[in-house]
């Protein structure tokens, strides 16, 4: 059982790191139960609010996605610094998902593969706007301290609800046959 | 049985016969006890503790009136001889959390990317985990660096996911009289290969028909163009948790 929470709305800040927004496309797939949601939560930082950062006292941090550049580090560092509680949702932010199958290779080659190649442009891009890449894409909890894991890829709706009205009503969230998938 | 004796599972009198093992007892009355190296058609081999239990723990009163509860040993109930009267312990709470412990080294030991793995909604690990409630890796994930082998025209080998259980091994030895496969090596290094000069399937006598190309419990033996062919929601592990059906597993034949 967790401490119970505060009496009001809670915020809750979204992002995705490195994934595919597959899980906040699942987030929205709750369809009408969002209704229930908003009288629960207001949301901070998300791309459904488009606020840049997150406020310092936000309740809950749901990140989807892993970590495979220097901007998912920092935002990531953000997140943990600004939310009581955070949430991995989906495989990649669990353990790295589909892009960490580059980490059997090595990182230069594959920069030389895709943008160095006849037919593919001349130079790998270098500019100081685009994020440095990692050696390796990283699950979430190698990187922060994570509070809660959500699997799936992504998560159902039903999934997603499940755990968060565990979790608002003060439940350890926990997921029954039929909706803990990994797929 | 005509000489039934007993024990206990979970406090549950279970009949068995001389020579059986705890886990053959307990699949053959329908009481599932969590495995993945254990095939009842094959010698048990007794690596992945899976099926680890508690056999006859104990509780004492202490001189000011306590109770307490003295663990019995641990063993792998493949490997343990069902006994009359033991008392054995299989789902508490003690033994789940060890055996979380043990499908989540094994997840990120390996490249075990569920999405993209055509054994997913079938496969022995995950369904275990989906049964176990294992939500999270809890371990740095190893990320290991290893071989796909395409060589064999109708089988595919994809090492990233192998958990070393040697059911491959074992029916390729014991039932396809092939030896087509073996453990090689020690420690983190230790990996499955492949019987050829040059190491690759392709130069086996494999062929797709085999018990060895069929028995793998995780996606690293797969059969080429035959690629996610049951939808999501209707595969083995979207219908029924694996602990549903303990008679799948149940032993045929009598073995030690």
């Amino acid at each position: 059982m967790n401490a119970p929470l505060p009496k009001r709305k809670l915020k809750v800040a979204t992002t995705s790191l490195a994934g595919c927004f597959g899980c906040h496309m699942s987030f929205l797939d709750i369809d009408e139960r969002i209704l229930d949601l908003v009288e629960l939560v207001e949301f901070d930082r998300s791309p459904i609010t488009d606020i840049k950062h997150c406020s310092p006292d936000c309740d809950l941090g749901i990140i989807e996605g892993g970590v495979c550049n220097a901007e998912n580090v920092h935002v990531l560092h953000e997140f943990r610094k600004n939310c009581k509680i955070l949430i991995a949702m989906g495989a990649c932010a669990i353990n790295g998902g589909l892009p960490a199958q580059r980490n059997s290779l090595d990182i230069r080659d594959i920069l030389a593969a895709v943008y160095a190649q006849p037919g593919r442009g001349v130079h790998i891009p270098n500019d100081p706007e685009i994020p440095l890449l990692l050696n390796e894409v990283h699950p979430l909890h190698e990187v922060v301290k994570i509070d809660y894991f959500l699997p799936g890829c992504p998560p159902s709706g039903d999934a997603i609800w499940k755990f968060l009205t565990d979790l608002l009503a003060g439940r350890t969230p926990t997921l029954g046959f039929g909706l803990i998938h990994y797929d | 049985m005509s000489d039934a004796k007993t024990f206990f599972l979970d406090e549950e009198e279970i009949p068995f016969e001389e020579g059986q093992t705890i886990i053959q007892a307990a699949l053959s009355a329908g009481k599932y006890i969590p495995h993945l190296c254990y095939h009842p058609e094959f010698k048990p081999h007794g690596s992945c503790k899976l099926c680890t239990v508690r056999i006859d723990s104990r509780t004492v009163t202490t001189e000011d009136g306590q109770s307490v509860k003295i663990p019995g040993r641990a063993a792998a109930s493949c490997t343990t001889p069902a006994q009359a009267g033991q008392h054995v312990e299989s789902e508490v709470p003690e033994i789940q959390d060890l055996r979380r412990t043990l499908i989540q080294m094994l997840l990120v030991e390996g490249n075990h990317y569920c999405p993209s793995c055509e054994k997913s909604g079938k496969c022995l690990l995950q369904g275990l985990a989906y049964d176990l409630g294992v939500m999270d890796p809890h371990f740095p994930q190893y990320f290991s660096k290893r071989e796909v082998d395409a060589s064999h025209p109708d089988v595919l080998l994809d090492f990233n996911r192998c958990i070393l259980c040697e059911l491959c091994v074992r029916a390729s030895a014991e039932v396809d009289k092939k030896n087509v496969f073996a453990i090689s090596g020690r420690g983190h290094t230790k990996h499955l290969i492949c019987n050829s000069e040059s190491g690759e399937l392709g130069d086996t006598n494999l062929a797709a028909t085999d018990k060895a190309a069929n028995v793998c419990p995780v996606g690293v033996i797969l059969h080429k163009r035959h690629g996610f062919e049951v939808p999501y929601g209707q595969r083995r592990f979207d219908k029924a948790p694996i602990s549903d059906n303990p008679a799948q597993y149940a032993p045929v034949k009598e073995q030690v």
